[in-house]
C-alpha cells in the first residue's frame, strides 16, 4: 500500500552530482557545472517533496509513515549482530529532509552568485553536493550505524569546506580544528553505539524503542551512560559546551558554507540525533537534565560573547551556538517537537542571516569588520530588508518565525518543574542578549553613515537575491504553522507535547501562562532592541565608554572568556609537549630510531670487515677461489669421523684396481 | 726395456700427472704477475683436467670423456681468442700487464 518513494534517490542524486563535478568538473564548461550542481539538490528536493505531498495526502498515493526502505543486500552480519542498510522516512526525518534539501538548494543557488569568480568553482560544488549526500544519509538513517556514516561524512564535508581556501593558513587550521574537536564527540557517539550493541543487541532505533518499552526496568544506570555518550557526540557536532570552540573558527570557510553547514543543517545534526534517540533520554532523567543544563549554559554563554564581537560572521557564529543551546534546552525538557520546530525556523532565519551577511561582505569587497560598515541600507536594499526580517525573527518578536519556536521552548522549560523555571529565566535572559546583539549588528551594518566612504557597494546578482527573498518569506511565515499543529504532526516520532498541567503556579490574570510568557518574551526582546537602539543609534559614543569603564569585563568577553587559551594551555600544550618529548624523542628517536640505527650499525660494521675481501686484486680473488674450492673438496671427500681410515681406504682401493 | 714398454702405465700415474699439471696451473695463476703467464696457467689447468678425462675414458672404455675433452679444447680456444683480445686491450689502455695494477674494480 505504500507508494514507492525511492528514498535511496535522495542521497544518491547529490552523490552523483559530487562524482560528476568532482571528477570531471575542471574540464566541463562552467554552465554545465552549475547545471549539475543545482539539479542534484533540486531533484533530491523534488523526491522529498513528492514524499511529503504523499504523506500530507495531497496526492492520491497517500501512505502512512514510517516508510522503511532496506537495501536488499545484507550489510553487516557478525554473530548475533545484524545490521541492515536501512532508510526510514518518518515525520521527524521528513521535516529534516525538507529543511536540508530545501534550504540546501537555495544555498546552492546563492553560491552560484557568491562563488562565481572562484577558481575552485567545480570543487566547491562537488563538496557541497557531497555534504548533501551525507546529510541526507544521516537524516534518513534507520539505525545508529547508518547515521554514523552520515555523521562522519558531514564532518568530512565540513572539514573540506572550512578549509576550502586552503592556501590561507588560518582556513586550513580552522578545518583541522573542527575535525579534531568533532573527533572527541564522535568518540562519545561510538562508545554509545558499542554500549547499545552490548545491552540491546541492535542499533535500529525502532527496536531499541520497543525493547525499552517492553521492560520498565530500563531506567538510569546504563541508559544514562549511553545517553550521556550520545550527548557528547551531539555536543561535538552541534557546538555545545565544552566542545563549541570549532564553530567560530569555522567561519573561515566561504559564507554560503557557513549558512548551509554551520548554521542551518549540519550543526543541528546533534539536536536531530537527540530527538531521534529520545527514548533513551526519556528513560534517564539525569541525562535529560544534563542536556537541558548544557543547552541553557551554552545559550547564555555564547550570547554574552556575541555581544562584543566585531566580525559580522563571528557574531552570527556565536549566535548559532546560542540558538543551538536553545534547541538542546528544548530537548532537555523533553520538548523535542519544540526543539525541532526551532531547528526548522532557525534554519530559515540563520541561513538567511549568513547569506545576507555574505551579500554584505561580497558587496564591500570582502570586509567582515562591522566597524568599517554602516549606512548600507540604501546601497543594498534587498539585502537590508531580508536581513531585517531575519533579525526580527531571531530576536523573537511576534509574528516572525523565531518568536513561535523560541516561545515553545521557553514555555516547555517553564512547565518543567522548579528547575525548569530557572532554565526559563536563563532562556529569557538569552533572548534579551540575542535581541541586543542582533540589533547591534543590524545598526552597525546598515544604519548611520558609511564608515568606509571609499568603498562603493553594489547589490548582489539575482542568483543571490532570490534565495534571500525566499528565505525572508520563510523567516516571516515559517512559524505560523504553530507549535500545536507541528507537535501534533511530529508526535508519532518524538512523543506528544507536554500540556499545561497542575504544576504551574496560579496566575492572577484571566490569561493562560503560555500567553503571559509570550508577552514577557516579546517585551524582553523589544527591550534588547531598544538598548541597542540607544547605544548604537542615539548615543554611539556610549559603547566605547562602557568598554573603557569596565576594561576587564570587556576584555573577558572580547577574548571569548579565554576559552581557546585555556584549552591551549590545558589540553593542546601538554599534548604537544607529550608528543614532542615522549613520542618524538623517546619513542621515535630513542626506540624506533635506535633500533634502526642499531641494525644499520651492525650492517655497516660487518661490511667494513667484509670489505677487505673486496680488494680488487685479481690474484687474491683467485686465491680465495682456490681456497674455497679446496675447502669444498675437503668437506665433500673427507668424512671427518674417520678421516684417516678413509684416506687409506681410498689409497688401497686405487692401488688394488 | 720391453717389460717397461709392454707394461701398462698404472692409472694413478696419469692422475698424479694430471693433478700436478693442475696444481702447477693454480700456483702459476696465483703467484705470477704477468697477465699472459696467468693466462697460460689457466691453459695448464684446463689441460690437466683434460688429461684426467682422457685417462678415465681409456680406463672405463667410455667415449664420453674424450668428447668432453673436445668441448674443453673448444672452450679453451674461444677463451684464448677472447682472453688475448682482452689482454691486448688492457695493455693498450694501461701500458702494463701486471695483474696487481689492474685493480680498477676495487671500490
Amino acid at each position: 500500500m505504500n507508494a514507492p518513494f525511492h528514498l535511496w534517490l535522495i542521497p544518491l542524486l547529490p552523490f552523483a552530482g559530487f562524482l560528476i563535478n568532482g571528477i570531471l568538473g575542471r574540464r566541463l564548461p562552467k554552465w554545465l557545472v552549475t547545471t549539475v550542481a543545482l539539479l542534484a539538490p533540486l531533484a533530491a528536493f523534488g523526491v522529498v517533496l513528492n514524499a511529503a505531498l504523499g504523506v500530507f495526502g495531497f496526492i492520491p498515493a497517500a501512505s502512512s509513515l514510517p516508510i522503511t526502505e532496506t537495501c536488499p543486500l545484507p550489510w553487516i552480519n557478525a554473530g548475533i549482530l545484524h545490521i541492515d542498510f536501512t532508510f526510514v522516512l518518518d515525520q521527524l526525518s521528513l521535516i529534516m529532509l525538507l529543511v536540508v534539501t530545501g534550504v540546501g538548494f537555495l544555498i546552492h543557488v546563492y553560491s552560484v552568485g557568491y562563488m562565481g569568480d572562484d577558481k575552485g568553482y567545480a570543487r566547491y560544488f562537488s563538496y557541497l553536493n557531497l555534504f548533501l549526500f551525507f546529510m541526507t544519509v544521516l537524516v534518513l538513517a534507520g539505525n545508529a550505524l547508518v547515521m554514523f556514516i552520515g555523521w562522519e561524512g558531514v564532518g568530512l564535508a565540513s572539514y573540506l569546506l572550512i578549509g576550502f581556501w586552503f592556501q590561507k593558513k588560518s582556513a586550513a587550521d580552522a578545518g583541522k580544528k573542527a575535525f579534531i574537536v568533532n573527533r572527541i564527540g564522535d568518540f562519545g557517539f561510538l562508545i554509545g553505539m558499542f554500549l547499545l550493541v552490548a545491552n540491546f543487541g541492535t542499533l535500529t532505533f525502532t527496536e531499541i524503542a520497543t525493547k525499552l518499552g517492553q521492560d520498565p526496568g530500563w531506567n538510569g544506570g546504563v541508559v544514562t551512560v549511553i545517553a550521556l555518550c550520545l550527548m557528547l557526540g551531539a555536543a561535538g557536532k552541534s557546538a555545545q559546551l565544552p566542545l563549541y570552540i570549532w564553530l567560530p573558527d569555522a567561519m573561515e570557510g566561504p559564507t554560503p558554507v557557513s549558512a548551509l553547514i554551520h548554521a542551518a543543517t549540519m550543526v543541528t545534526a546533534g539536536v536531530y540525533m537527540v530527538a531521534r534517540t529520545h527514548v533513551l533520554f526519556d528513560h534517564s532523567p539525569f541525562a535529560l537534565s544534563v542536556v537541558a543544563i548544557i543547552g541553557a549554559a551554552t545559550a547564555i554563554f555564547a550570547a554574552t560573547i556575541a555581544l562584543v564581537q566585531n566580525d559580522i560572521k563571528r557574531v552570527l557564529a556565536y549566535s548559532t551556538i546560542s540558538q543551538l543551546g536553545y534547541m538542546f534546552l528544548g530537548c532537555g525538557v523533553a520538548a523535542y517537537s519544540a526543539a525541532i520546530f526551532h531547528l526548522m525556523t532557525h534554519a530559515f532565519f540563520k541561513a538567511l542571516l549568513f547569506m545576507a551577511a555574505g551579500s554584505v561582505i561580497h558587496a564591500i569587497g570582502g570586509e567582515q569588520d562591522m566597524r568599517k560598515m554602516g549606512g548600507l541600507r540604501k546601497k543594498l536594499p534587498v539585502t537590508f530588508w531580508t536581513m531585517t526580517a531575519a533579525t526580527i525573527a531571531i530576536a523573537g518578536i511576534w509574528p516572525f518565525a523565531g518568536f513561535f519556536s523560541k516561545d515553545a521552548i521557553l514555555y516547555a522549560a517553564f512547565l518543567h518543574g522548579p528547575g525548569g523555571v530557572a532554565l526559563w529565566f536563563v532562556g529569557v535572559l538569552t533572548a534579551l542578549l540575542t535581541s541586543f546583539y542582533m540589533a547591534r549588528l543590524w545598526y552597525m551594518t546598515f544604519m548611520g553613515e558609511s564608515r568606509s566612504p571609499e568603498v562603493h557597494p553594489h547589490e548582489s546578482p539575482w542568483s543571490m537575491r532570490v534565495p534571500l527573498v525566499i528565505l525572508a518569506l520563510l523567516s516571516i511565515c515559517g512559524g505560523w504553522i504553530g507549535i500545536e499543529r507541528f507537535a501534533g504532526f511530529l508526535a508519532p516520532s518524538v512523543g506528544a507535547r507536554a500540556a499545561e498541567g497542575g504544576t504551574v503556579p496560579y496566575l492572577p490574570f484571566n490569561l493562560s501562562w503560555e500567553f503571559f510568557l509570550s508577552i514577557i518574551a516579546v517585551l524582553v526582546a523589544l527591550e534588547g532592541w531598544l538598548i541597542a537602539d540607544k547605544l548604537y543609534r542615539r548615543k554611539p559614543s556610549r559603547p566605547a565608554q562602557w568598554a573603557a569603564a569596565l576594561p576587564s569585563g570587556y576584555k573577558l568577553l572580547a577574548n571569548k572568556y579565554y576559552i581557546d587559551e585555556l584549552y591551549g594551555a590545558v589540553v593542546v600544550k601538554p599534548l604537544l609537549g607529550f608528543s614532542k618529548f615522549v613520542l618524538e624523542w623517546v619513542v621515535d628517536y630513542g626506540i624506533l630510531g635506535g633500533a634502526a640505527w642499531l641494525l644499520g650499525g651492525i650492517a655497516t660494521f660487518t661490511g667494513a670487515i667484509l670489505q677487505r675481501w673486496q680488494s680488487g686484486n685479481l690474484r687474491s680473488y683467485a686465491a680465495w677461489l682456490a681456497a674455497g674450492a679446496a675447502a669444498v673438496l675437503l668437506f665433500l671427500l673427507v668424512p671427518w669421523a674417520t678421516v684417516l681410515d678413509n684416506l687409506s681406504a681410498i689409497h688401497l682401493g686405487m692401488a688394488g684396481h | 726395456m720391453s717389460s717397461l714398454l709392454s707394461q701398462e702405465v698404472p692409472l694413478s700415474w696419469y692422475l698424479l700427472l694430471s693433478a700436478a699439471l693442475f696444481s702447477l696451473g693454480v700456483v702459476g695463476f696465483l703467484i705470477k704477475r704477468n697477465l699472459i703467464t696467468v693466462f697460460m696457467s689457466i691453459e695448464l689447468m684446463l689441460n690437466g683436467v683434460n688429461l684426467s678425462f682422457v685417462t678415465f675414458a681409456h680406463q672405463w672404455h667410455a667415449v664420453k670423456g674424450q668428447i668432453f675433452v673436445f668441448f674443453v679444447m673448444m672452450v679453451a680456444a674461444a677463451e684464448a681468442a677472447v682472453g688475448l683480445a682482452i689482454i691486448i686491450a688492457v695493455f693498450r689502455a694501461r701500458a702494463t700487464l701486471a695483474v696487481d695494477r689492474i685493480d680498477l674494480m676495487k671500490l
